[in-house]
């Protein structure tokens, strides 16, 4: 587990922060911090807000009250496009759906953003590039386009994308949730080694023995508010609430059929051949 | 290179519509029995001339396809202005010249516009074949705002998100993400738009512009035989085919290659 100072200020802080959309409260008042060299897991049942929480961190959603500091920038303070492109640049966001941009090769897509929004000069921005797809394992994929990679792959130069801006912080949404699960793995690795080498990192995330595996720090959400929060082995051995152990039960109970899953791959022998009737 | 690849995959299917063409014309010499008969005599005094004639619905269709091209994007974008009048007007004036016939839009073109200009103390000339140009770029230019409109609705709010996330302003995000996505979605609904107005051009000959099929009219009243009127009517088909149908096929070709985006 990577080794922090805790002593200091944290790198984000939210506070008290509220959201809705029309009607709908989405955030009651979460409360949630991330240190340098953190990784920090949110876990919840769907619609808790999770995904929420991290487009406000980045200021792709503003929330109506609350405080939320990344460093020293406040980010409800931030109004201008050019501020908040400042705020992104040190802020890295990897989507459930990838969201690689379909037009560009890999490389192009690693690139783009380096060259022309930090100025970076061709050469050295793709000898990055290519250095951050070896980290990825995905050196021979240079020139492919996006539609020509799997899931897994796609999402590991998501990834790789996110790191060519050399955030302060990677936002991790739901990664793994879109994958097939014989690549969900591939993808995990890449995120450990991340969490290895010292990046802080904030991840939505439903892979239970991974969020358990790589926290620092687990937040469980429910309803908009954060029920509890923690260090890991804590939260998953000793929750406080009847809610983090309720839900964290069905949950682990989810994700040992989905590695036994995972481990069958998909047996047709469980299917009951002889007692299906076909019919045209 | 990038030529090569698109004329290999283009002529090997359009091989077939060549042969015909080649097989149709051998047919007419041996018919004839290979000496010159008044027929083949007459086709070839008057095929120049209506290869000449042909020019003009090249010219018709190539500028209107210009002007739609030009003017379609902006209607497109004021389709999705936010200021209600503009947004209606734009709606308006798509749907009206996406649902009119083409030959009404040509007469409308001719009457509504003068046959000269003032300009200071000089007349400048303004020739039927510019009428009949701008009658066919009222619905070029509909149907691109249109196709321009849905191409821009097509792409996923994701990819907004996911440059804006890069630190890019909305700006960069439209002219680097968003709208190489567009123009490679339209290409082949465009090129399709394309070869539509090609054929509405034959209609020009109808407000008196003298173009392929006005070249043919004359030719057939002037010659005045049965099988060469067939044969000129014929020629003027496989005219028409020879250029419209590459472009079809390119569009194929363009759909499958961009399938994946």
């Amino acid at each position: 587990m990577p080794s922090f100072d805790s002593s200091t200020s944290p790198l984000v802080h939210l506070q008290d922060v509220h959201l809705a959309f029309g009607h709908n409260q989405v955030l009651n008042g979460i409360d949630l911090q991330v240190h340098r060299g953190q990784a920090v897991s949110i876990i919840g049942p769907s619609g808790s807000g999770k995904s929420t929480i991290l487009r406000c961190i980045t200021g792709l959603l503003k929330p109506h009250s609350g405080k939320i500091v990344l460093g020293d920038t406040d980010v409800r303070a931030l109004k201008s496009e050019a501020e908040l492109t400042g705020l992104r640049k040190r802020v890295g966001f990897v989507f459930q759906q990838y969201n690689l941009f379909p037009h560009l090769t890999v490389l192009d897509n690693l690139t783009l953003a380096p060259i022309r929004i930090l100025g970076k000069d061709k050469q050295s921005a793709q000898r990055e590039a290519r250095a951050l797809l070896e980290r990825v394992r995905l050196s021979g994929k240079a020139d492919a386009y996006p539609g020509q990679l799997s899931g897994g792959q796609q999402q590991r130069v998501a990834i790789a994308r996110a790191l060519a801006m050399q955030p302060e912080l990677i936002l991790f949404d739901e990664v793994t949730s879109a994958l097939d699960p014989e690549t969900v793995g591939e993808v995990l690795t890449v995120i450990r080694q991340l969490v290895d080498d010292g990046m802080t990192c904030l991840l939505v995330t439903h892979e239970m023995r991974f969020a358990e595996e790589i926290s620092d720090q687990v937040y469980f959400t429910e309803a908009g508010l954060i029920v509890e929060h923690g260090p890991a082995e804590r939260i998953f051995s000793a929750p406080e609430s009847e809610r983090t152990r309720s839900f964290l039960t069905r949950a682990l109970n989810g994700d040992a059929q989905a590695a036994q899953q995972r481990r069958n791959k998909i047996s047709f022998a469980s299917l009951p051949f002889d007692r299906l009737k076909f019919s045209i | 290179m990038a030529n090569d690849v698109l004329t290999a995959a283009v002529w090997p299917r359009a091989l077939p519509a060549v042969v015909a063409a080649v097989l149709a014309a051998l047919l007419l010499v041996v018919v004839s029995g290979w000496h010159p008969t008044p027929l083949t005599t007459a086709l070839a005094t008057w095929f120049p001339a209506l290869l000449w004639g042909m020019l003009a619905n090249i010219q018709i269709s190539v500028l209107a396809i210009a002007l739609g091209t030009l003017v379609g994007p902006l209607l497109g974008v004021l389709q999705l202005s936010p200021v209600t009048p503009v947004r209606l007007l734009a709606s308006w004036y798509v749907q009206l010249f996406r649902n009119a016939p083409a030959l009404i839009l040509i007469y409308f073109a001719t009457y509504v516009f003068p046959f000269e200009l003032h300009l200071g103390s000089h007349y400048v000339n303004f020739p039927d074949w510019i009428k009949v140009t701008l009658g066919l770029a009222l619905p070029a230019s509909a149907n691109v705002a249109e196709l321009f409109r849905g191409a821009i609705g097509s792409i996923p709010a994701a990819q907004w998100e996911a440059a804006a996330s890069l630190a890019l302003r909305r700006r960069q995000i439209f002219s680097w993400i968003i709208l190489p996505q567009c123009l490679r979605r339209m290409l082949p609904p465009w090129m399709n738009l394309y070869a539509t107005i090609t054929m509405s051009t034959a209609l020009a000959s109808l407000v008196g512009v003298h173009d392929l099929l006005d070249s043919a009219q004359i030719a057939s009243t002037t010659v005045n035989r049965v099988d060469f009127t067939i044969a000129v009517y014929f020629i003027t088909l496989l005219l028409f085919f020879a250029y419209c149908y590459p472009i079809s096929r390119l569009t194929q070709y363009l759909e499958k290659k961009y399938a994946f985006v």
